[in-house]
C-alpha cells in the first residue's frame, strides 16, 4: 500500500507543476490575442465610449501589467474561481460543470466500447499471427483509423438519421419531452448512438492495433514456450498467458489516449450539437471568450491529469513491479 | 537486398506510396488541370456528380466545381501535413535531444513543459492557438506543430539516453569536442531512426488535425481545404450528402496513403536490421 501511496504522491506533486505551467502558458497565448475582454464587450453591445471601456478595464483589472493579472488569476484559481463568461454573463465554472458530464459520458461510453471490443479483436486477430484473419483486421483496422471522426459521424448521420431514419439527428435527448428515468436514459442512450459510434469505431482501430502488436511480442517470449511445452492446451495459452500480458500496453493507451480524446470529442459534439465540453471550447472560440476558453483548457487538463492518475493506480494494482523502484518515473 | 526490392516485397507499401505519388502529382499540377480560383463560382449550382462533363464531380450550394476543390484541397492537406509534421519533429528533436543530453534540471524542465504540453489535449491547444492568433496557413501549421512534438521529443529523448553512453560519445569527449556539437552532430543523428518511423503518424494526425480545423472554421480562409468543403456541404446534407461525402473520401485515402507508406517503410528497415 506503502508503494502505491508513494506513486500518488509523486505524481500529484509532478502534475501540480505541470498544471501550473499550463496556466502560465495559456494565459500568455490568450494574452496575445488582438483586444481584449473589454474590447470584445463592447464588440457586442455595439458601442464604444472611451469613458466606459476606461472604467471597465479598471474594474476587471485589465489595466494592470499582464504579470499583476497572472498572479490575481492564480489568486482567484487557488479559490477555484474561473472568472467570468463575456458570452453567457456567468461564472466560467458553473457552465463548464453544466456541459462536462455529457462530455465525459461520450467519452466513457467511447472508451469503454473501443477498449472492449478492440481489445478481443486484438486477441482473436493476434491469436494467430501472421493468419488471413489477422491480416484481414490488420489492414481494416489501418483504413478505420484513417477516417476523420467529425465525417466519420457525418457519414452515419446521412446513413442512419437522414436515409433510415432510425436514430435521433442531433442532441443529447428530445428537448421538453418530459420523459422521467428510464424512458429519459433511453432516450439519451439513442441520442448516443451515432456520436459514440462515430467516436470509438475509430479507438478501436487504435486498441484492436496496441493489443494485436503486444499479443505478437508476447508469443515470442519464454513463458509462452514454457507454457507449450508443459503441454497447456493453445486457448488457455492464447487468454491466460498471451493476451494477460499483451493487455498492460493497452491499459497504458488509455491514459494516453484520453487527452486525445477529449480532442476528439470537440469536432464530434459540435456535428452532432451535443451540450458538452467540446462543444463549449467551439462557442468561446466562436464568440472571442477568452476567459471561458480558458477555463475550458484547465478544467481539460485537470480532467486528463486525474485519468492517468487513475490509469496509473490501475497499472500498478495489474502489475507488482511498478512504484517498486523510486526512480524510473519520467 | 536493397531497400527498394523490400519494400517491392510489401503489397501495402507498394499501394500506399502509389497513392501518395498520385496525390502529390494532383496536387502539383492542380493549377494546370484547374487554372483559376477553385473558390470561383463555375456553374450551375448543386449539380449532382457523374451528370455534367464539365462538372464531373458536380457543382456546390454557390456553384463552385467540387473536382477543382478536391484537386486544390490536396495541395493544402499535404502541404500542411507534411510541414507541420516536419516542424513537430525537428522540434520535438531540439527539446529530446537537449533533455537527454543534458539531464539533470534542464532534463527534469523540458520534459515538465513536455508534460504540460501533453496534459492539453492537442486539437483543443490548436484550436486556442488558432482562434487567438487568427487563422492563416502559418499559424495552422504552426498550431499543428505545437500539439504534436511531444511523442518526438520523448522518443528522441530516450534514444538521446542510451545513445550518451556510448564509446564513440565518451571519444567525442575526450577530444573535446564542444557539448553542443556533440549532441546534434554525433548523437541525434543516431537518435532518429526510430523517430522516422513515427513520422508517417504524425503526418497523418496533421493532415486529420487540419481537416478537422478548417471543418470547425479555422482554416485559412484564402485556400480551399477538404475540412472546409466537408463543412460546407453540411448545411445541405440532406438534399446533396455528396458534397461532404467526397472530400472526406479524398481525406480517408491521403490518410490510408501516409499510413500504408509508413507502415511499409518501417517493416523494411526493420527488416533489414534483424538481417
Amino acid at each position: 500500500m506503502n508503494r502505491v501511496l508513494g506513486l500518488i504522491g509523486r505524481r500529484l506533486l509532478a502534475s501540480m507543476f505541470v498544471l501550473g505551467l499550463v496556466v502560465v502558458g495559456t494565459f500568455f497565448l490568450l494574452e496575445a490575442a488582438p483586444g481584449d475582454a473589454v474590447d470584445a464587450y463592447a464588440a457586442a453591445l455595439g458601442a464604444g465610449d472611451a469613458g466606459l471601456t476606461a472604467e471597465l478595464r479598471a474594474q476587471w483589472g485589465l489595466d494592470q501589467s499582464p504579470w499583476a493579472r497572472l498572479l490575481a488569476y492564480g489568486y482567484a484559481l487557488a479559490h477555484l474561481d474561473l472568472g467570468r463568461s463575456l458570452i453567457f454573463s456567468r461564472p466560467n465554472l458553473e457552465i463548464i460543470r453544466e456541459r462536462l458530464p455529457n462530455t465525459l459520458l461520450l467519452m466513457g461510453t467511447a472508451t469503454a466500447l473501443s477498449f472492449g471490443l478492440g481489445s478481443l479483436l486484438g486477441i482473436w486477430a493476434g491469436a494467430r499471427p501472421g493468419s488471413f484473419r489477422d491480416r484481414l483486421l490488420s489492414i481494416g483496422s489501418l483504413a478505420l483509423y484513417a477516417i476523420p471522426g467529425f465525417w466519420l459521424g457525418l457519414v452515419l448521420l446521412v446513413v442512419f438519421a437522414i436515409e433510415l431514419r432510425w436514430l435521433p439527428l442531433s442532441g443529447i435527448e428530445t428537448i421538453a419531452s418530459g420523459k422521467q428515468g428510464f424512458a429519459r436514459g433511453a432516450d439519451i442512450a439513442r441520442h448516443l448512438v451515432l456520436p459514440v459510434g462515430a467516436l470509438s469505431l475509430i479507438y478501436l482501430a487504435l486498441y484492436l492495433r496496441v493489443m494485436r502488436a503486444a499479443m505478437a511480442e508476447a508469443w515470442r517470449q519464454d513463458f509462452v514456450l514454457a507454457a507449450k511445452a508443459r503441454g497447456i492446451p493453445r486457448r488457455r495459452i492464447v487468454l491466460g498467458h498471451v493476451a494477460r500480458n499483451a493487455m498492460m500496453p493497452l491499459v497504458t493507451m488509455l491514459g494516453l489516449q484520453s487527452a486525445a480524446m477529449l480532442g476528439g470529442s470537440i469536432v464530434i459534439e459540435s456535428v452532432f450539437a451535443i451540450p458538452g465540453l467540446g462543444r463549449l471550447a467551439y462557442e468561446a472560440v466562436a464568440g472571442r471568450d477568452t476567459s471561458l476558453l480558458m477555463g475550458i483548457i484547465l478544467v481539460s487538463a485537470v480532467l486528463v491529469i486525474a485519468i492517468n492518475l487513475a490509469v496509473d493506480l490501475l497499472y500498478a494494482w495489474l502489475d507488482p513491479r511498478v512504484g517498486a523502484n523510486t526512480t524510473g518515473v519520467a | 537486398m536493397s531497400l527498394a526490392q523490400r519494400i517491392s516485397r510489401a503489397p501495402e507499401a507498394i499501394a500506399g506510396i502509389t497513392i501518395l505519388i498520385c496525390l502529390m502529382l494532383v496536387a502539383l499540377s492542380a493549377p494546370l488541370l484547374f487554372p483559376g480560383d477553385p473558390l470561383a463560382i463555375s456553374g450551375t449550382p448543386l449539380l449532382r456528380p457523374f451528370v455534367d462533363a464539365t462538372h464531373w464531380l458536380g457543382t456546390d450550394r454557390l456553384g463552385r466545381d467540387v473536382l477543382a476543390g478536391v484537386v486544390h484541397g490536396a495541395r493544402t492537406s499535404l502541404l500542411v501535413g507534411l510541414v507541420s509534421a516536419a516542424a513537430a519533429i525537428v522540434l520535438g528533436s531540439v527539446v529530446g535531444t537537449l533533455a537527454g543530453f543534458a539531464g539533470g534540471l534542464l532534463d527534469e524542465l523540458l520534459m515538465r513543459v513536455t508534460d504540460a504540453f501533453q496534459t492539453v489535449p492537442g486539437f483543443l491547444m490548436a484550436l486556442a492557438f488558432v482562434s487567438t492568433i487568427g487563422p492563416s496557413l502559418m499559424v495552422v501549421v504552426t498550431a499543428i506543430a505545437l500539439a504534436s512534438w511531444t511523442a518526438p521529443a520523448r522518443l528522441v529523448r530516450a534514444e538521446v539516453l542510451s545513445i550518451r553512453e556510448r564509446d564513440y560519445v565518451a571519444s567525442a569527449r575526450a577530444i573535446g569536442m564542444h557539448p553542443l556539437k556533440i549532441a546534434f552532430r554525433e548523437i541525434l543523428p543516431n537518435a532518429l531512426p526510430p523517430v522516422l518511423g513515427l513520422s508517417a503518424i504524425i503526418v497523418a494526425g496533421a493532415i486529420l488535425t487540419e481537416a478537422a480545423l478548417s471543418f470547425l472554421g479555422l482554416g485559412d480562409p484564402n485556400r480551399v481545404t477538404w475540412g472546409g468543403m466537408i463543412a460546407e456541404g453540411r448545411a445541405v446534407l440532406r438534399s446533396a450528402p455528396f458534397l461532404s461525402i467526397i472530400p472526406g473520401v479524398a481525406l480517408v485515402l491521403t490518410v490510408l496513403g501516409v499510413y500504408l507508406a509508413g507502415e511499409g517503410l518501417v517493416e523494411a528497415t526493420s527488416r533489414r536490421s534483424r538481417a
